[in-house]
C-alpha cells in the first residue's frame, strides 16, 4: 500500500507539470496584460512595472523562472493586488473556502446518502418518488438561482439569517452558503446512492444474509451499504476538491472572502500569478483527493488490491 | 379467394418507430416537449407581438411591480402632468380627463410657446399632445393629450424596461445559444470520437490521451480564456462554449464505435465486400445516433447553464441584449427592492431546464430499452 501511494505521488508530478505548462501558455497567448487595464498609464511607468515583475523577459525565460519558483513553493506576487503575494491571499482565503466546502460536503454526504438509502428501501413508493423529485430539482436548478432565492426567502422574507457577508465567521453567516453548496451535491449523492443500493440489495450475499436470519438493520448497514458506498466514494473525491477550492457563484452572491472569486478576477485582470496559483491549488487538491479515494476504495472493498 | 391470401406481410418496426412509440407513452416527456414548444414560440414570437421594445426605456415607470393594471394609474396622472409642466416651466391651472385624453390649462408669467407640448409627449404617460386654444395674451394655453396606457405584466427593471419582453428576448438568446453550442459540441465530438474509435490503435490512443489532458484542466479556466480571446462577442461565445463541451461526446461516440465495429453484422458487411466508408455510413454512424441524440438533449441545458453562468459573471451577453443569466444576475442584486426581477427569469430558466432534462431522460429510455 505504501509503495502504491509513493508511486501515485510521483505519477502526479507529470500531470501537474502538464497542467501548469498548458495554463501558463494559454493565458499568455490571450491578448492584454496586467498593466494594460489602467488607462493613461505612462509608457515609461508601464515599462518599469513590467521590468519589476520580469514581464519584459522572453516568454520561455518567464516560464522557466515560474517553474523554478513553484518548485521552491513560491507562487509569486499578485500583479493587480500589489501589496500581497499570491500565497498570502490564499492563506487568508483558503481556510474560509475549506470550511464552507468541507461542511457542505459532509452535509451532502450524510443527508444525500440517507435519502438515497430510504428511497432504495421504499422503491416505487411515494417516499421514493419524493426523493427522486428532490434529486431532480437539486441537480437541475442552477446554483445562481438557488442562492438568491434562498437569500430572498430566509434572508429577507423571514429575516432569519443574514443575506450575505462573512461576519467574522459566525455560524449564522455560514448556513445559507453551506446549504447552497450542498444542495446540488446532495441531489447527485442521493441519486447515486439509490441506484447502487438497489443493485446491492439484489446481490447474492444480501440474499444469503437474509436467509441466515440477520435482522433488516444489520443486513442494510453491515452488508448492503458497504457494497453500495463505492460509487459515492469515487464521486466524492473530485467533488470535495471542487467544493473546498471555493465556488465563484456562492462566494460572489454571499460576499464571502474565499478563494473562489480569485480565479475569475485574476483571469479578467490578467493577474497571471494569481490565476496560475489558483490552477495549481485546484490541481493539487484534485490529485490529492483522487488518491484518497483510491486508498479508501481498497479499505472498503477488500477485492481491490494495489500491489 | 379468401381474405387471408391478400393480407399484407407484417410491417417491421424500425428502431426509430419503436422509440417514438415509447417516447409518446412517457407522460413527463410529452408534457415537457409541449411546454418547450410553447416556450420556444413565446420567445421567438413574443418580442414581436409585445407592445414594448426590449430596450425601450419608460423613465416614469422604473421598478414598477408586476400587475394587470395599466399605467399611468389614475392617481399618478396628475404627477406626470406636473412633472411635464415643471420641465416646460409652466404651471397647471386646472386639468380634467376626457375619456382616454387629458385636457390641461397651463399658465405662465410669460407668453407660452406652443411647442411646449413636446414636454408632454416626452413623458411615458402621454402622447399626441396638441395645443387646443390659447388665451389672447398668450400666457395661458389649453393642451389636449392622449393618455398612453401601458401594461407591465412582469413589472419593469431598474431603468424602466418591460420585464416580460426582456425575459422573452433573453429566452431567445439563451435557447439559441443552447441549441447552437450544443450542435457545435456534438459535431466536434462525433467527428473526433468516430475517427478515434474507427481508426483505433496508436491514433486512438493519442487522440484519447489528448481528451484526458483537456479533461484535467479546470474547465472554467478554458471558457474564460476563450471568452477573453474572442472578446465578448455573442456569436463567437457559443462557439467557445461548444468547443469546450465536446469532450464527453467524443468519449461516448468512441466507445460506441469501438463496440459496433466488432459486431458480427459489421464483419458480415466487411465479408460481403462493403467498403470502409460504406460501413461507416450505413452501419456505424446510424447506430451511434441514439446516444448522440440523448446526449445532445442533455447537453443543451448544460450549455444554457454555462451561458447563464458566464453572463452572471458579466462575461457573457452584453447590454442592452439580454439572456436569462443576465436577468437573474440583475435580479440577485435587487432582491431587497424588486424581487420580481429575480423570480420571473428564474422561473423561466428553471422550468425550461426541467423540460429539457425530462425530454432527455425520456429519449434515453425510448432509445435504449436495455437501460429500463
Amino acid at each position: 500500500m505504501l509503495g502504491y501511494v509513493v508511486r501515485r505521488f510521483f505519477s502526479a508530478i507529470p500531470t501537474l507539470f502538464l497542467i501548469v505548462t498548458i495554463s501558463f501558455f494559454v493565458m499568455r497567448i490571450a491578448p492584454g496584460g496586467p498593466f494594460n487595464q489602467e488607462k493613461g498609464l505612462n509608457p515609461i511607468v508601464k515599462a518599469n512595472l513590467e521590468r519589476q515583475y520580469s514581464l519584459d523577459q522572453p516568454l520561455w525565460k518567464q516560464y522557466l523562472d515560474y517553474l523554478n519558483d513553484l518548485l521552491h513553493g513560491d507562487l509569486g506576487p499578485s500583479y493587480v493586488l500589489p501589496d500581497f503575494t499570491v500565497a498570502e491571499l490564499f492563506r487568508a482565503g483558503l481556510p474560509i473556502s475549506i470550511q464552507l466546502g468541507a461542511s457542505a460536503l459532509i452535509l451532502a454526504l450524510l443527508v444525500g446518502g440517507a435519502l438515497g438509502v430510504i428511497a432504495s428501501l421504499k422503491q416505487n413508493e411515494p417516499s421514493d418518488y419524493s426523493v427522486i423529485a428532490l434529486a431532480t430539482a437539486g441537480s437541475t436548478i442552477p446554483t445562481f438561482v438557488i442562492a438568491p432565492l434562498l437569500q430572498l426567502t430566509f434572508g429577507l422574507a423571514f429575516a432569519w439569517l443574514p443575506v450575505g457577508g462573512w461576519g467574522g465567521g459566525g455560524l449564522s453567516h455560514k448556513i445559507l452558503p453551506i446549504i447552497t453548496l450542498a444542495l446540488p451535491q446532495m441531489a447527485i449523492v442521493a441519486r447515486l446512492m439509490r441506484g447502487s443500493m438497489i443493485e446491492s440489495l439484489r446481490s447474492h450475499h444480501i440474499r444469503t444474509a437474509r436467509a441466515l436470519g440477520l435482522s433488516d438493520l444489520s443486513v442494510i448497514v453491515k452488508h448492503a451499504l458497504r457494497g453500495a458506498i463505492l460509487p459515492i466514494v469515487s464521486y466524492a473525491g473530485p467533488a470535495a476538491a471542487a467544493l473546498i477550492t471555493g465556488s465563484i457563484i456562492v462566494e460572489t452572491i454571499f460576499s464571502i472572502p474565499g478563494i473562489g472569486r480569485y480565479f475569475v478576477e485574476g483571469a479578467l485582470n490578467r493577474d497571471y500569478t494569481l490565476v496560475m496559483g489558483t490552477v495549481v491549488v485546484i490541481a493539487v487538491f484534485t490529485i490529492l483527493f483522487n488518491l484518497i479515494v483510491d486508498i479508501l476504495y481498497a479499505t472498503i472493498d477488500p477485492r481491490v488490491r494495489y500491489d | 379467394m379468401t381474405d387471408l391470401a391478400v393480407r399484407t406481410p407484417v410491417k417491421g418496426r424500425s428502431l426509430w418507430g419503436d422509440a417514438w412509440g415509447r417516447l409518446r407513452a412517457n407522460r413527463a416527456a410529452v408534457v415537457s416537449a409541449v411546454y418547450l414548444c410553447v416556450m420556444i414560440i413565446a420567445c421567438v414570437a413574443g418580442p414581436w407581438i409585445s407592445p414594448h421594445g426590449f430596450s425601450t426605456i419608460y423613465q416614469d415607470y422604473v421598478r414598477v411591480p408586476p400587475s394587470f393594471k395599466p399605467y399611468p394609474a389614475d392617481d399618478t396622472i396628475e404627477k406626470s402632468l406636473e412633472g411635464a409642466a415643471s420641465r416646460a416651466r409652466v404651471e397647471i391651472a386646472e386639468w380634467r380627463e376626457e375619456g382616454e385624453s387629458v385636457v390641461a390649462r397651463v399658465t405662465s408669467s410669460k407668453t407660452i410657446d406652443e411647442r411646449i407640448t413636446r414636454y408632454f409627449d416626452r413623458t411615458s404617460a402621454f402622447e399626441n399632445a396638441t395645443a387646443e386654444s390659447r388665451s389672447p395674451d398668450g400666457m395661458q394655453l389649453t393642451i389636449r393629450a392622449q393618455i398612453e396606457r401601458h401594461r407591465f405584466l412582469f413589472g419593469t427593471d431598474n431603468v424602466g424596461r418591460d420585464l416580460l419582453t426582456r425575459t422573452l428576448i433573453a429566452g431567445r438568446v439563451s435557447l439559441a445559444i443552447g441549441l447552437l453550442a450544443g450542435l457545435v459540441a456534438v459535431i466536434i465530438g462525433v467527428l473526433y470520437g468516430a475517427t478515434s474509435g474507427f481508426l483505433g490503435g496508436r491514433v486512438d490512443e493519442v487522440m484519447m490521451r489528448i481528451v484526458d489532458i483537456l479533461y484535467s484542466l479546470p474547465f472554467i479556466f478554458f471558457v474564460i480564456m476563450l471568452v477573453v480571446f474572442f472578446g465578448r462577442n455573442f456569436v463567437l461565445m457559443f462557439l467557445a462554449v461548444g468547443a469546450v463541451l465536446w469532450l464527453d461526446m467524443a468519449r461516448i461516440v468512441r466507445g460506441q464505435t469501438l463496440s459496433i465495429k466488432r459486431q458480427e453484422f459489421v464483419q458480415a458487411a466487411d465479408a460481403l465486400g462493403v467498403t470502409q466508408s460504406g460501413i461507416l455510413r450505413r452501419h456505424i454512424i446510424p447506430n451511434t445516433l441514439g446516444p448522440v441524440v440523448v446526449y445532445m438533449t442533455l447537453l443543451v441545458p448544460q450549455v444554457i447553464i454555462l451561458e447563464s453562468f458566464l453572463s452572471f459573471l458579466g462575461l457573457g451577453v452584453q447590454e442592452p441584449m439580454s439572456s436569462w443569466g443576465v436577468l437573474i444576475a440583475h435580479g440577485a442584486k435587487n432582491i431587497g427592492t424588486a424581487n420580481w426581477l429575480l423570480i420571473f427569469p428564474s422561473f423561466f430558466l428553471t422550468t425550461t431546464l426541467f423540460a429539457l432534462n425530462f425530454i432527455g431522460d425520456g429519449l434515453r429510455d425510448a432509445l435504449d430499452p436495455k437501460d429500463r
